[in-house]
């Protein structure tokens, strides 16, 4: 992005004030992406820290996994409908499609849930080895991302139903997509680099 | 219900924390007595706590962090009384006093000193500097403000209920884990980071996005003020590297809440993990605090030397490459941990190359005396006082670079007082006369010369006094942290290091009176014309408190020293053809009912108040929501109303004689003495 | 208004100056101005080296501050004034070059002096090196010669002109093994072994310490490390041998709880793999293997009985 080209000032109007918010927020996924970078940093440098414990083998289940993954990727195609639905204007169907994407991750939630506490209960929970603690914390950060996300599709549901496809709703709308596409993005990471190794 | 939370937590154990605890809860109490006495509660609520305007929230920074640097000073004069007397016996605070104290005064300096003061100075100036009405996220802005002031609050808290953390300010594991800290006091720490540092990441993406954005047409990247620029470098470190910070402190409280095992002694922990996340964030860091402070001296020298800063473009490469190296550079905190010699090689020579560009710097501000006209104001004062220690620190810094020198010095009161001065004039020292510079801008009246100037004679003098024996001190062998010793011959060091303590204690004493002493003088020291300095940058364009709006028409800029050219053009007080009307946010509760329930978030965390938890988890998110869901949350200010406050400032700065122009042809050379209009 | 504050403070910081050197300063004994051994000796002389470089830059700077706040004072000041000159291409050249080739300089030395005097380089030297085994505990230090059987607590004896091979760990927190008129310090950190090598060129008693907080014994964690001749070595160690306790799994559980200002302490005998076991008590994973971490962790044979010892030692704080 040329830095130089957006350098105004005496109008700053309706529209810049826009571009700044999605600005921001790109900025913030950097920070974001920050996060996930030094938690899949530290899940790989504590990849074997098994103190006795299970492996990676003895835990995950390609079955659950690609699962979820189907999930999450189904989940950004319709977010996708949904903001093509947006630029046609067509406010119900954004709706519809909002609806069938916050389905599909909290079913993801809920998958990553069932998978979670099938492992505390087999006693491979985050408290057993430092390769589960550093597990739990990275697939449970993705997760906690997911679980807002399904949040914000929610009120932005509520917010279409209401106000319609109004400027700042689009705008707010462009944003949440952003969000939920990067998570797709993070998600794709966790499945190449936590689960994939460790199923093979 | 209250969890861990019993009446044992009350200080009732000792008299030195229960003297603590009386003094922070008849402060708090203090504070509410005068805001009754004046009744100030509905200008209190209306145009400061509620407020998003980018001024006020830097001022309530600015309070912030000069309450916090008064808690942060005495910690430090109660360690230098500790270590003064403590030879062969046990002095008057036993160690788990002693610990809380070292920890909480670099937590306190850190996080809720200097950290405030570089967001309070951004904030007041860095939007005027480039010429814009405000920052691109008000509302967000506010929420940083209070979730720092949260997060000073959990530390002033700890001190009547409970105990502060005695690991250090870097909380070292697995001594910070829960198997070695049982008690509350790392959790204390570790809420008071997270909350303050979500605080800083956003107010960083708040100012990449508003210095790059929102700059008046005109402004390239290079014809930007130093200090606006130096701000762009910290809103990028800040929001860079606190990510790190909130991941290593998130790590460290699952360790201790749930049992995990990131940094525990076996179970598959490995603490080296902490202490290189840590370090990732902590040494852009240093340079998040020290750079605004390069800021504010590249402002002073060249107004107050009445001349062209010289270098810009240097000073510019030189502060975005201290940036991206401070990335490089955190394994140097700790080349004793067994790193490979090629490692800590590579990490102490990336070390020094900083060096160099901080090198340029103090060679450019010396370049932009040479040659100037020199008035001699506090400002001045911190400048000069701060380049010539600064290198003394600069000097320890490269010899603390190379390993192997390191492996003798580490972890000694050498590196004590190497931190130390680079701290003390590199960064506080900028601050103090940031301070002193854009006091009138803030508040409309200028801070008294001659406290300022007392107190900068204290502080600089304090500061050899305190630190120098330190670095000797180092040579002879003592570590730092030691609540006593057995060692005869450090003692008059200490002594004379203490003494060092009670002058800068004078020093801050004498800030408290310059400021006392400048409002009740107000009426003589007024700044009618919002440019008291004969100044160079839009800052100084608008009055003296600016409008709400800083700029009734956004300037067009076609020079580094925008203002000064506009004043050797002429154009600088024209007024507009016509004024227009201008959309200004409106004020909100949200910024501080968020803050607050940031608070208390953190308080049920330490004390395992699971409930209070989520109801507060609630709350931040409903407010989030409420927020987002209003779409009408602005004001329109009419430009007749603009008009009349233009009209206004313009009478009043017609009727003050003018600055002379520096370096136009006819205007005499300025020989110090008061130049009319300066008033 | 009050007129002395300009004057108080510096007459108040001659009189604390001279106090000091009444005292008699103590920087003639300090212990890593005077270092007793080569190591300690040639890391010192890097700091010197690398401070005398610095004054090339250092020295000009105070004069120029000084000459041009005087010079180019407002009043009174008789320098030339230009108030719009701001830039020379020869100044901006100088004034990066010239740093960036003493900072190149400074690489250089720092490079070869980082490999040479690497903590985990071996010394040379005829006689094979003194192996000692160092064990942080709360709050003192553990030192076991296995060459001679023997185990002291906060006692070190070292041949002097012999090399002395320490590794280092904790059963305990991060601890920072250091004697300063020696050697430079390393971290000592449980499951992990850190390396020193030291030698010591004249006879005496050094003092050497934790420097890395640990807790409320921190300040009395220190020890003497005496350099004594190759004759008083070999009586040393019969003197330790002739201790009628022995450290076995029971003792240095004892041992391993907290205590502060622990009395110096010899074992005519200890556990063996004493060392290994304790490494094994913090083992990260299965295979003994530490993948990415900057410091090599060892691992050596293990003693079932002391590893199950765990973390039990380890209860500090009850009070808490």
């Amino acid at each position: 992005m040329s830095v130089e080209a957006t350098a105004h000032g005496a109008v700053h109007g309706e529209q810049a004030k826009y571009e700044d918010r999605e600005f921001g927020f790109w900025v913030y996924l950097m920070t974001d992406s920050l996060i996930f970078a030094l938690a899949f940093a530290t899940y790989v440098v504590m990849i074997q820290n098994y103190s006795d414990g299970p492996t990676q083998k003895d835990l995950f289940s390609l079955g659950h996994t690609a699962g979820e993954t189907f999930l999450l990727l189904t989940s950004t195609l319709t977010f996708g409908f949904a903001s093509l639905a947006m630029r046609a204007g067509q406010a119900s169907r954004v709706m519809l499609w909002l609806a069938v994407t916050m389905i599909l991750g909290v079913g993801f939630v809920g998958m990553e849930l069932a998978e979670f506490s099938g492992m505390i209960a087999a006693g491979a929970g985050p408290d057993r080895s430092g390769m589960l603690t550093a597990f739990f914390t990275l697939v449970g950060t993705h997760g906690v991302h997911v679980t807002l996300g399904s949040l914000g599709i929610f009120v932005m549901i509520c917010q279409v139903a209401v106000k319609g496809l109004t400027r700042p709703v689009r705008s707010r709308l462009t944003r949440l997509a952003m969000f939920w596409h990067f998570l797709d993005i993070v998600w794709i990471g966790i499945f190449s680099v936590v689960y994939l190794p460790g199923i093979l | 219900m209250f969890g861990i939370l019993t009446i044992d937590a009350l200080p009732f154990y000792s008299w030195v924390a229960m003297t603590g605890a009386g003094v922070t809860v008849l402060g708090g109490a203090g504070a509410l007595a005068l805001v009754a006495w004046f009744n100030f509660w509905k200008p209190l609520w209306n145009d400061w706590l509620t407020s998003v305007d980018h001024k006020r929230i830097g001022v309530m920074y600015i309070i912030l962090a000069l309450i916090m640097l008064v808690r942060g000073f005495v910690d430090a004069i109660m360690m230098r009384m500790q270590q003064a007397f403590a030879m062969g016996n046990d002095g008057y605070l036993p160690p788990d006093h002693f610990d809380q104290i070292f920890s909480s005064h670099g937590t306190i300096m850190i996080f809720f000193m200097a950290m405030p003061f570089v967001s309070g100075l951004i904030n007041i100036v860095v939007p005027q500097q480039i010429g814009a009405r405000d920052v691109a996220f008000p509302f967000m802005n506010a929420v940083s403000l209070w979730l720092t002031a949260s997060g000073a609050g959990l530390v002033l808290v700890s001190l009547v209920i409970g105990k502060f953390s005695t690991a250090g300010w870097t909380g070292y594991p697995p001594y910070s884990g829960i198997e070695y800290s049982p008690g509350v006091g790392v959790d204390y720490w570790l809420w008071a980071l997270l909350v303050s540092g979500v605080g800083s990441t956003m107010t960083g993406i708040n100012f990449i996005v508003t210095i790059l954005r929102l700059r008046a047409p005109g402004m390239t990247l290079m014809k930007m003020p130093m200090f606006s620029w130096t701000s762009l470098v910290v809103a990028l470190l800040m929001a860079f590297a606190f990510p790190a910070l909130t991941v290593v402190a998130v790590m460290l409280g699952l360790d201790r809440i749930f049992g995990m095992h990131f940094f525990t002694n076996g179970d598959g922990g490995n603490m080296m993990n902490f202490i290189n996340l840590l370090w990732i964030w902590g040494h852009p860091e240093v340079y998040i605090l020290i750079l605004p402070a390069f800021g504010v001296y590249s402002e002073v020298v060249a107004t107050f030397s009445q001349k062209r800063l010289f270098g810009y473009e240097s000073l510019v490469y030189a502060t975005a490459a201290i940036g991206f190296l401070s990335f490089t550079v955190w394994l140097h905190h700790f080349f004793t941990m067994g790193s490979s010699a090629s490692v800590n090689a590579f990490f102490g020579i990336a070390t020094m190359i900083i060096a160099v560009p901080t090198g340029v710097k103090v060679f450019d501000w010396l370049f932009t005396m040479y040659r100037g006209r020199i008035i001699m104001h506090s400002t001045m004062y911190w400048t000069i006082g701060f380049i010539v220690t600064f290198v003394i620190g600069g000097v320890t810094g490269v010899l603390l670079a190379l390993p192997p020198a390191d492996y003798l010095m580490h972890n000694s009161t050498f590196l004590v007082a190497h931190f130390h001065n680079m701290l003390i004039p590199g960064a506080l020292f900028g601050y103090f006369a940031g301070m002193n510079y854009w006091f009138p801008k803030a508040f409309g009246f200028k801070l008294d010369e001659k406290w300022g100037k007392r107190s900068f004679w204290f502080w600089i003098s304090g500061f050899y006094c305190a630190f120098m024996p330190l670095y000797v001190l180092g040579f002879m062998g003592m570590s730092r942290r030691m609540e006593h010793y057995d060692m005869p011959e450090w003692q008059p060091y200490l002594i004379f290091a203490a003494f060092g303590a009670v002058l800068v204690m004078i020093g801050l004493i004498c800030i408290g009176v310059q400021i006392w002493v400048s409002v009740r003088d107000r009426a003589r020291n007024m700044d009618l014309t919002g440019d008291p300095w004969n100044g160079r940058t839009l800052e100084w364009a608008t009055a003296s408190p600016p409008a709400v709006y800083n700029f009734a028409i956004v300037p067009t800029v076609e020079d580094v020293d925008a203002f000064h050219d506009m004043k050797k053009r002429g154009v600088a007080y024209a007024a507009p053809e016509r004024y227009e009307d201008i959309e200004m946010p409106d004020n909100t509760p949200l910024g501080l009912i968020i803050g607050g329930f940031g608070f208390v978030l953190g308080f049920a965390m330490i004390w395992h108040m699971w409930w209070l938890a989520v109801v507060s988890l609630v709350v931040v998110v409903a407010c989030l929501i409420i927020k987002s869901s209003n779409d009408d949350d602005e004001h329109i200010i009419p430009a007749a109303d603009v008009e009349a406050i233009e009209k206004e400032r313009l009478k009043i700065i017609a009727s003050q004689p003018p600055h002379p122009v520096i370096g136009a042809p006819d205007s005499p050379v300025p020989d110090g003495s008061p130049v009319p209009g300066r008033a | 208004m009050i007129q002395l504050p300009k004057t108080l403070p510096i007459r108040l910081l001659l009189t604390s100056l001279s106090l000091i050197f009444v005292s008699g300063c103590g920087l003639n004994t300090a212990p890593i101005l005077d270092p007793k051994g080569p190591i300690a000796l040639a890391e010192r002389d890097l700091l010197f080296a690398a401070l005398f470089v610095m004054m090339i830059v250092v020295i000009p700077v105070f004069i120029m501050a000084f000459l041009v706040v005087w010079r180019y004072r407002a009043d009174g000041g008789k320098g030339k004034y230009t108030p719009d000159w701001g830039y020379s291409a020869g100044i901006d050249a100088v004034i990066w070059i010239v740093p960036a080739i003493i900072v190149i300089v400074l690489g250089y030395l720092l490079w070869n002096a980082t490999f040479k005097l690497n903590p985990y380089k071996p010394l040379a030297s005829s006689e094979p090196a003194l192996e000692v085994q160092a064990i942080a505990l709360d709050w003192k230090w553990l030192f076991v010669y296995p060459q001679y059987g023997v185990a002291t607590v906060n006692e070190l004896a070292m041949p002097v002109d012999r090399p002395v091979s320490f590794k280092i760990t904790s059963d305990t927190v991060m601890n920072s093994f250091f004697i300063p008129s020696l050697a430079g310090q390393i971290y000592a950190m449980a499951g992990m072994t850190t390396q020193l090598h030291l030698v010591a060129d004249s006879t005496g008693s050094f003092r050497g310490r934790n420097t890395q907080y640990s807790g409320d014994g921190f300040a009395e964690q220190w020890f003497e490390a005496h350099s004594m001749s190759n004759e008083d070595f070999e009586a040393w160690i019969e003197k330790v041998k002739q201790s009628d306790r022995g450290l076995d799994d029971a003792s240095y559980a004892e041992l391993a709880k907290p205590t502060i200002k622990h009395e110096v302490a010899y074992y005519s005998s200890f556990a063996p793999g004493l060392f290994g076991s304790i490494l094994q008590k913090y083992a990260m994973n299965q295979d003994h293997r530490n993948l990415i971490c900057t410091t090599t962790a060892q691992s050596e044979p293990v003693t079932p009985k002391l590893a199950s010892l765990r973390k039990d030692a380890n209860v500090r704080h009850s009070d808490d």
